[in-house]
C-alpha cells in the first residue's frame, strides 16, 4: 500500500488529510475523535486575542445549497472564530498534541492587526507544543467588519506585515490563510511569500447569499428577519479553489512556494486533485461536517489505491504532477481538433445532448427516426456540452481527429504541428511560427 | 357461524373483517412529499420526452415533474389535467409499466423508470385536496351537446365541450355517474371514494347537467339525441358480456366477472361478500386478474385463471400477471373449457389443452378439470343496443378521425368505439378529441 506519510514544510503527518479550521476542530473532544478516525492533522479553531471571547449569534449559523437528492452542494456560514476562553483552548491543544504527537496540530490564529497582539498569542502557542500556526486572513464575515481576517487578507501590505511579524516572533513554521475574495489571487500569495511565510494555504470562503426567503424576503440564513453575507465552502467552491491553488502553483514569483489546498474536497479524487495542483496537504471541512469524521478512510483507502495502480509511492511524486499543464488560454494548441462521439449501445435516448446542442450551441447533432442521436461532424466544434449534459458516464466522448485528416466543419486538413493564438493570423499581436 | 377459507360452497367472511379490509386497502400508497422530491428528482427532463409520446393523452411529464420538484404540485396538476382531466384516476389505474414508465429513459439505463404514476398521483390528489378547480368556462356558445355515458370518454368528452363554452348533457344507465371508474376498476387500486369525489370535482367547472338512470336504447335514443342537440357523442363501453358458450353455462355461481366486480366496487363492507372456496376464472384479460385477485383477496382458498391462449397473448400486463401471481392466483395457460359439471351449482369445470397453431385455436384431446364453486366469466365485452343506425367495425362503432361515426353530428369514444385498446387513459383522450373536434365542427 502506498505511503500516505506527509511532510508539509516541516510538519509531519501520517497522511496528508487534515481537518480545515472551522466548527469540526473548535474543542479537545472533536480533534481526539477526528484523530481516532484517522485524520493526519487539524487545524484548531481560529484562537483570537485574550480577554472576552467573541460572541456568536443565536440564530442559524449555516446556509445551504442543494443538489438532486438534497446532498448539499454548498455550505455557508456567519459562524465567528472560537468563542470560548483562550486559555482553554490553549490547555486543550496542549493535551491533544502531547497525546497524538505523530498527527500534525496547527492553531489558526486572527488577532488585531498590531505588534504587540501577534507576539502575544504567539508566546502562548508556542508553549502548546503546536506544530504550527496558520493566520487566517480569510474569514469574509463578522471579524473582517472589525480589520480582521478578510480584511487583512484583501489588503497585501498587511499580510506581508503580519506574517513578517509572526517570524519575527515566533519559530513555529507559518501559513497563511488566504481568501479568495480578491481579483488576483497571486498577490497576496506574493506577499505571504515577502513576509516569509512558510506556505499559504487556500481558499478560504467565499462571500455569499444562499439563498432568499420568498416569504419573509429575507437572505439565508435569516436572523429576526435579516441575514448577512456568510463564508461559501463545499463542493460548489472546489472548482474556484483549484484554480487558485494552480496560479499560485504555476506563478513564477510564487512557485514552489508550499500550498496547503482547502476548498470542497469531499472524496480522495478531490484531494489528489488539489495536491496535483500542488498541494502539499488538503484540508477539509464540509464533507465532515456533512457526513461525520469518518469519511476520512475512504479518502485514505481511494488516495492509497489509486497511487498503488499508478505505480505512485510517496504523496510528494503527486504533488504539483499537474502544475506543468495549466496554461494560458494563447498557448492551447488550435490544431488540437475533436468531435463528440456518441456511443449508440450506451444511449439511453433521453435527448439531452440534442437539446442543448439544437437549442444553446451549434446545432451539431441530428436526432434521427427512433431517437437516435449522432453528431453531425460538419458542425460539431467540440465544445463539450453534450458530454456535459449527458447522464450516462463516457457514452459522449470528444475524439481527436487523426492529423492529416479533413474537419468537415472548416474543410480543412487537421495540421501535425502544434500551433496556438500567438502564432495565429487573425491576432494583430501574432509571432511567427519557429 | 364463521366461515373460514376451507368452507365449502360459496360464504362470506372466509377472512377477518379486519383482514379484509386491510387487503383491500390502497395498492400502492400515495407518496408523501419527501418521497415525491426523492421521485421527481430522477427525472432527467428529456427532449420530447419518450414518456410524453407514449402516453394516449401526451400530458408533458418531465415538466410536471419538474413543477413538483420545484414546490409546485398544483401547477404539476395543471399541467397533467389540461390533457387528461381523469388525470387522477388515470394515476391510480393506467398500466404505467407499459405505457409511460416503460419509456421513461431510466428504464432503459437502470431498470427502474421515475415513478410517473405515483407522482402524477401526487400532484392530482394535493390539488384535488385544495377542492380547487383549476379550468374555467369559455363563453357560452348556446349550442347543446348530449354525452351518452358517463365513463371516462363521456366524462372527459363533457368536461371539454363545457369547457369550450357549450352547454352538456350527461347521460348514464347505471345510478351513479364514473361508468368503469365507478363499477369496473379493482377496488385496491382506487380506495373510498375516490371516483365519485373525481367526478364532482370534475363536475365543477359548471355546465354540465347528468342524468342517470338513462340508458340508450331503453330511456334515449339516437333520433331524439340528435333532434334535441347540436351534437351528440356516445361513450356508452361495452356493456354486454360474452358467453362461453359450453355445456352447463346456466348453473349456479357461473358468474360474469364484470357484475361482480361492479359489487365489489360498490359494497363498503367486503367482508359480507360471499366468494367461492376454489374459484376459477376463465379469460386472459385485465378483467379476469382483477377478478380473481379480488377473490383471492376475500379469502378463497384456491383462485386459478384459465386462458385458452399462450401467456404471451395474455391482454392483462405482465405487471398485473405477476400481481395475480404474488397474490397466490394459479394461471394455466393453453385450456378451454368444455363443460360446467354441477349439480345445480358448478361443483367443477373440465377443460382441455389447446393447440395454437398461429392460424387457429385447435382444441386438443387431453383433458383435465379443476374444482370449482364458483366460475367467473371474464372473456370479453360487447357493444349492447341503442346504436342502431351507426355502420359496425369488428363489433364496435366505426370512426373516423377524432371519433366521427357514419352519421353526421355523431361522434363515438372509449370502449364502444373502433380502435384504441380498452384502456381508461385511451377513453379520455378519444373523449377530449371527439370534443374538440365537435366544437370546431359547431363553432365553423
Amino acid at each position: 500500500m502506498a505511503n500516505l506519510a506527509t511532510n508539509f514544510i516541516g510538519i509531519k503527518s501520517p497522511n496528508p488529510f487534515w481537518l480545515a479550521s472551522a466548527p469540526p476542530t473548535d474543542k479537545e473532544y472533536n480533534v481526539r475523535r477526528a484523530y481516532e478516525a484517522g485524520w493526519g492533522g487539524v487545524v484548531w479553531k481560529t484562537l483570537g486575542a485574550e480577554g472576552p471571547p467573541v460572541v456568536n449569534v443565536n440564530g442559524p449559523r449555516y446556509g445551504a445549497v442543494w443538489g438532486a437528492d438534497r446532498r448539499l452542494l454548498g455550505l455557508n456560514n456567519i459562524e465567528l472564530i472560537t468563542d470560548r476562553p483562550l486559555e482553554v483552548n490553549l490547555r486543550e491543544i496542549k493535551s491533544v498534541k502531547r497525546d497524538y504527537p505523530d498527527r500534525a496540530l496547527i492553531v489558526s490564529l486572527m488577532v488585531p492587526c498590531d505588534e504587540e497582539s501577534w507576539k502575544a498569542i504567539l508566546a502562548h502557542v508556542e508553549d502548546t507544543g503546536a506544530d504550527g500556526v496558520e493566520l487566517n486572513f480569510g474569514c469574509p464575515h463578522g471579524m473582517a467588519e472589525r480589520g480582521m481576517g478578510s480584511a487583512v487578507g484583501q489588503v497585501p501590505e498587511y499580510i506581508e506585515m503580519v506574517t513578517r511579524w509572526v517570524k519575527q516572533h515566533s519559530r513555529m513554521p507559518c501559513i497563511v490563510k488566504l481568501t479568495p475574495n480578491i481579483t488576483d489571487i497571486r498577490k497576496p500569495a506574493e506577499a505571504a511569500k515577502r513576509g516569509g511565510a512558510d506556505a499559504v494555504s487556500l481558499i478560504n470562503t467565499i462571500n455569499s447569499i444562499t439563498a432568499v426567503n420568498l416569504d419573509t424576503f429575507s437572505p439565508e440564513p435569516m436572523i429576526d428577519g435579516k441575514g448577512t453575507h456568510g463564508g461559501y465552502c463545499g463542493p460548489a467552491v472546489k472548482p474556484i479553489a483549484l484554480n487558485m491553488v494552480a496560479e499560485i502553483a504555476r506563478s513564477p514569483e510564487t512557485h514552489g512556494l508550499p500550498i496547503s489546498g482547502i476548498g470542497g474536497v469531499t472524496t480522495w479524487r478531490d484531494a489528489a486533485e488539489f495536491m496535483a495542483l500542488g498541494a502539499g496537504s488538503v484540508q477539509v471541512c464540509t464533507a465532515a461536517m456533512t457526513y461525520g469524521f469518518k469519511v476520512v478512510q475512504e479518502m485514505i483507502s481511494g488516495l492509497s489505491q489509486w497511487m498503488d495502480e499508478k505505480g505512485i509511492t510517496s504523496v510528494d511524486e503527486v504533488v504539483g504532477r499537474a502544475v506543468p499543464n495549466v496554461t494560458d488560454w494563447q498557448y492551447l494548441n488550435l490544431n488540437y481538433v475533436t468531435k463528440a462521439r456518441i456511443d449508440q449501445d450506451l444511449c439511453i435516448k433521453c435527448g439531452r445532448c440534442y437539446a442543448a446542442c439544437e437549442d444553446t450551441s451549434h446545432q451539431a447533432i441530428a436526432m434521427n427516426p427512433g431517437r437516435v442521436f449522432e453528431v453531425k461532424d460538419d458542425e460539431c466544434v467540440a465544445c463539450n456540452l453534450c458530454v456535459n449534459v449527458c447522464p450516462v458516464e463516457d457514452c459522449i466522448t470528444m475524439e481527436r481527429l487523426i492529423p492529416g485528416s479533413v474537419d468537415p466543419r472548416t474543410g480543412r486538413v487537421v495540421e501535425v504541428a502544434v500551433a496556438d493564438w500567438t502564432q495565429h493570423p487573425n491576432n494583430p499581436m501574432a509571432r511567427a511560427a519557429e | 357461524m364463521t366461515n373460514s377459507q376451507l368452507t365449502p360452497g360459496v360464504v362470506p367472511g372466509r377472512l377477518p373483517a379486519d383482514v379484509i379490509a386491510s387487503n383491500f386497502a390502497d395498492v400502492e400508497p400515495p407518496l408523501d412529499q419527501h418521497e415525491a422530491l426523492v421521485a421527481a428528482d430522477r427525472c432527467y427532463f428529456c427532449h420530447d420526452a419518450p414518456c410524453m409520446t407514449a402516453c394516449p393523452t401526451t400530458i408533458d411529464i418531465p415538466l410536471f415533474i419538474r413543477q413538483i420538484a420545484t414546490g409546485t404540485p398544483e401547477a404539476a396538476a395543471r399541467t397533467i389535467l389540461g390533457q387528461n382531466i381523469l388525470g387522477g384516476m388515470c394515476a391510480r389505474v393506467c398500466p404505467t409499466e407499459q405505457l409511460c414508465e416503460e419509456a421513461c429513459v431510466r428504464e432503459a439505463a437502470e431498470g427502474k423508470p421515475v415513478e410517473i404514476g405515483r407522482l402524477q398521483r401526487y400532484a392530482t390528489d394535493r390539488m384535488m385536496a385544495r377542492g380547487v378547480h383549476p379550468f374555467t368556462r369559455a363563453a357560452p356558445t348556446g349550442k347543446r351537446v348530449a354525452v351518452v355515458g358517463a365513463g371516462p370518454a363521456g366524462l372527459s368528452c363533457a368536461h371539454r365541450l363545457a369547457m369550450k363554452g357549450h352547454d352538456v348533457t350527461l347521460y348514464d344507465a347505471r345510478p351513479k355517474p364514473g361508468g368503469l371508474n365507478e363499477y369496473g376498476i379493482a377496488a385496491y387500486k382506487s380506495t373510498g371514494n375516490f371516483a365519485q369525489e373525481e367526478v364532482a370535482w370534475l363536475l365543477a367547472i359548471g355546465g354540465i347537467v347528468v342524468k342517470n338512470g338513462m340508458a340508450l336504447g331503453r330511456d334515449i335514443d339516437l333520433d331524439m339525441l340528435r333532434e334535441e342537440h347540436d351534437a351528440v357523442f356516445l361513450g356508452v363501453g361495452l356493456a354486454g358480456v360474452n358467453a362461453l358458450r359450453v355445456e352447463g353455462e346456466e348453473k349456479e355461481e357461473v358468474t360474469n366477472a364484470v357484475d361482480y366486480i361492479a359489487t365489489l366496487r360498490q359494497a363498503d363492507d367486503k367482508s359480507v361478500l360471499p366468494v367461492g372456496r376454489d374459484v376459477v376464472v376463465i379469460g386472459g384479460g385485465m378483467t379476469a386478474v382483477d377478478v380473481a385477485v379480488q377473490s383471492k383477496l376475500l379469502g378463497a382458498e384456491n383462485v386459478t385463471i384459465v386462458y385458452r391462449r399462450g401467456q404471451e397473448r395474455m391482454s392483462a400486463s405482465r405487471y398485473e400477471q405477476e400481481h395475480a401471481l404474488s397474490t397466490g392466483v394459479r394461471i394455466i395457460c393453453n385450456a378451454a373449457p368444455l363443460r360446467v359439471i354441477g349439480n345445480g351449482a358448478v361443483r367443477e369445470v373440465e377443460f382441455a389443452y389447446t393447440h395454437d397453431s398461429g392460424g387457429g385455436l385447435s382444441i386438443g384431446n387431453e383433458t383435465f378439470r379443476l374444482k370449482a364453486d364458483q366460475l367467473f366469466k371474464a372473456i370479453g365485452q360487447t357493444l349492447e343496443g341503442g346504436a342502431e343506425g351507426l355502420a359496425i367495425e369488428g363489433s364496435k362503432i366505426a370512426v373516423t378521425g377524432a371519433g366521427r361515426t357514419t352519421l353526421a353530428g355523431v361522434w363515438a369514444g372509449g370502449d364502444c368505439a373502433q380502435g384504441g385498446n380498452d384502456l381508461t387513459v385511451t377513453a379520455v383522450a378519444e373523449g377530449r378529441d371527439a370534443a374538440e373536434d365537435i366544437h370546431a365542427t359547431l363553432m365553423a
